[in-house]
């Protein structure tokens, strides 16, 4: 229980970024079109790709002879990079089409 | 002096990360700025990237062992690129999926190689923190795998009767043994617990999506998405980073909110998803008996369609499948220039996520304003001469409104039988995604238009201009 009450007084700011952050969360999702849903958890998922400087972090702070944990390491930040790139790339892809918009609608209330 | 100053600038530089991934969400929540909003995230997170390179301390100590993590960096981007640039439209679910189930792995081994250096005198909440990363980092990446195996159509739905409490007592081992590796002092090395809890939980990930039906798999990512949010900000606890954990921290409950939002779409409860109730209903539903139907011949829609005032375009994944979006574009524009106004009903779940059929239709150039959602759509319907379906099903099965038995109960669907006349456009009689039969098809004022989309709508197309 201490330790428990110890670590919460040392990280307090930490659960400060914490709370507000879950917030912000719902705040900036809570009014998006259905439309956006796939880019919005596209681009969701490259953020999360974030995770990508704790495996550098591992990976950089490991001793060079320590061949096992190099490699995990290694592997750590190319699926790291795969989540980042891709993920920030595919969302750039999908959200490239939705630039495109002709005022066709005009051109039938003309018709009709 | 020189140490303060590098670590100062990094702090600012993860500010900026952080503020870009808050910013770029919010414009990414928004069709005019989504794009902007994507780069403005992927510019803090190059910035983080950068500045974590070259100017991250560890008690004085600079970061090494550059060699390996600039070819690891080289290889994951060229793959990613690549994979991103090259997936076809219709696949880019699945690619979502796998770029997700990337970053659980990623937490992941993270959890594996601070484990190991781990020393007897760490503290509590530090093993807590791994072991969490670990467990929750393992379910996202093996379930995200199991959900592109489902997507992609490699992996089946697999249900047993014992499922749900065979789950549920995988889950309670899993938490157990995370409780007993961070209490300590167990007669057996704390190495074999860790690995046990690893193999458990990429079980427990697979065991969890796999009794799932593969029309829920948008929702199980999103969720997935989310854990994966969660493992990041365990590895932001882990290295105190703040980059890490406001970043995870937000995808963590802005993916839970998504994942509400989905399931709200489909009116169906998160539970209710997880369960997995829709795989193992649904099989039971396919044997059932194939009703009458009537079909019309390619001349006599076309002209019926020439002549309506108004035609409603039901997109579903079976357009996606043909690659008929260009085409379908192309018949809306010769409609309209006969002065027949045409507008696209967009069910939520239509195509394989919430937001496919659009992303397919803006790629095809179809304006914007002619995509209604379910509300304007079904206030159209009632004076819409001809509801045009083009390889949708379950979400337009009236059974989701009037049979309490279907698996797909309680969805809210388009009300296509309202319009005057309904056009289907599928392959064959065969059921929809879901398995189930759909009585719309034998419908007095619906007919049938079969053969692949892509080629329909390309005769209907050169029948409407012989006309």
């Amino acid at each position: 229980m201490n330790t428990l009450l110890d670590f919460t007084h040392n990280n307090l700011e930490m659960f400060y970024v914490v709370m507000l952050s879950i917030f912000l969360g719902i705040e900036v999702i809570s009014k998006v079109p259905s439309v956006l849903h796939t880019p919005l958890m596209s681009g969701a998922n490259a953020i999360h790709g974030v995770i990508i400087i704790g495996s550098i972090i591992a990976i950089g702070e490991t001793a060079p002879d320590n061949y096992l944990a190099l490699i995990l390491g290694f592997l750590a930040v190319i699926v790291g990079t795969l989540n980042v790139v891709g993920g920030f790339v595919v969302t750039d892809r999908m959200l490239e089409m939705f630039k495109t918009r002709k005022p066709i609608t005009s051109k039938t209330t003309n018709d009709a | 002096m020189m140490h303060n100053l590098t670590a100062n600038i990094l702090s600012v530089c993860y500010l900026i990360g952080s503020i870009s991934f808050i910013i770029g969400l919010k414009m990414l929540a928004h069709p005019d700025t989504a794009r902007r909003g994507n780069q403005v995230s992927a510019a803090g997170m190059a910035i983080a990237i950068i500045a974590t390179l070259i100017l991250y301390q560890s008690d004085g100590m600079h970061l090494h062992n550059y060699a390996w993590i600039a070819g690891a960096l080289v290889i994951g981007a060229v793959i990613g690129t690549v994979a991103a640039r090259k997936v076809k439209m219709t696949a880019m679910p699945e690619l979502v999926s796998i770029f997700n189930g990337m970053g659980g792995l990623c937490a992941a081994l993270i959890s594996i190689i601070e484990f190991s250096r781990l020393v007897p005198a760490s503290p509590m909440l530090h093993i807590l923190i791994i072991s969490a990363g670990l467990v929750i980092g393992s379910v996202s990446f093996s379930g995200s795998m199991v959900a592109y195996g489902k997507l992609s159509g490699k992996v089946k739905d697999h249900a047993f009767s014992w499922q749900r409490s065979f789950n549920l007592i995988l889950l309670t081992v899993v938490l157990l043994l995370g409780a007993l590796l961070i209490r300590g002092g167990l007669p057996v090395s704390a190495t074999y617990i860790f690995y046990t809890l690893l193999v458990l939980s990429v079980s427990y990930g697979i065991m969890f999506v796999l009794p799932i039906g593969g029309a829920d798999m948008p929702v199980v990512i999103s969720l997935l998405n989310a854990c994966t949010g969660i493992a990041t900000a365990c590895g932001g606890f882990l290295y105190n980073n703040p980059v890490m954990l406001t970043g995870g921290i937000l995808v963590g409950s802005a993916g839970m909110i998504l994942t509400i939002i989905m399931c709200k779409a489909m009116n169906r409860s998160l539970l209710n998803v997880l369960a997995g109730s829709f795989g193992a209903t649904a099989s039971n539903v396919v044997s059932g008996k194939e009703e009458a139907h009537k079909e019309i011949s390619l001349s006599d829609a076309a002209t019926a369609m020439a002549y309506a005032k108004k035609v409603m375009i039901v997109p579903g994944y079976g357009l996606a499948v043909a690659q008929a979006q260009n085409t379908c574009h192309e018949l809306e524009k010769l409609l309209q220039e006969k002065g027949v106004e045409v507008k696209y009903a967009i069910h939520p779940v239509a195509g394989r996520m919430p937001g496919h059929m659009n992303v397919l239709l803006a790629e095809a150039n179809v304006s914007y304003d002619l995509l209604l959602d379910m509300d304007q759509s079904n206030a159209e319907f009632p004076t819409t001469d001809i509801a045009l379906i083009l390889g949708a099903n379950d979400v337009v099965n009236p059974a989701a409104e009037d049979d309490p038995k279907s698996p797909i109960y309680g969805m809210k669907i388009l009300d296509v039988s309202f319009s005057k006349m309904v056009i289907v456009n599928k392959r064959t009689m065969k059921p929809g995604y879901a398995g189930i039969q759909n009585q719309l098809f034998s419908q007095p004022n619906t007919s049938m238009l079969f053969g692949d989309a892509k080629d329909v709508l390309q005769k209907l197309i050169t029948e409407i201009k012989a006309l």
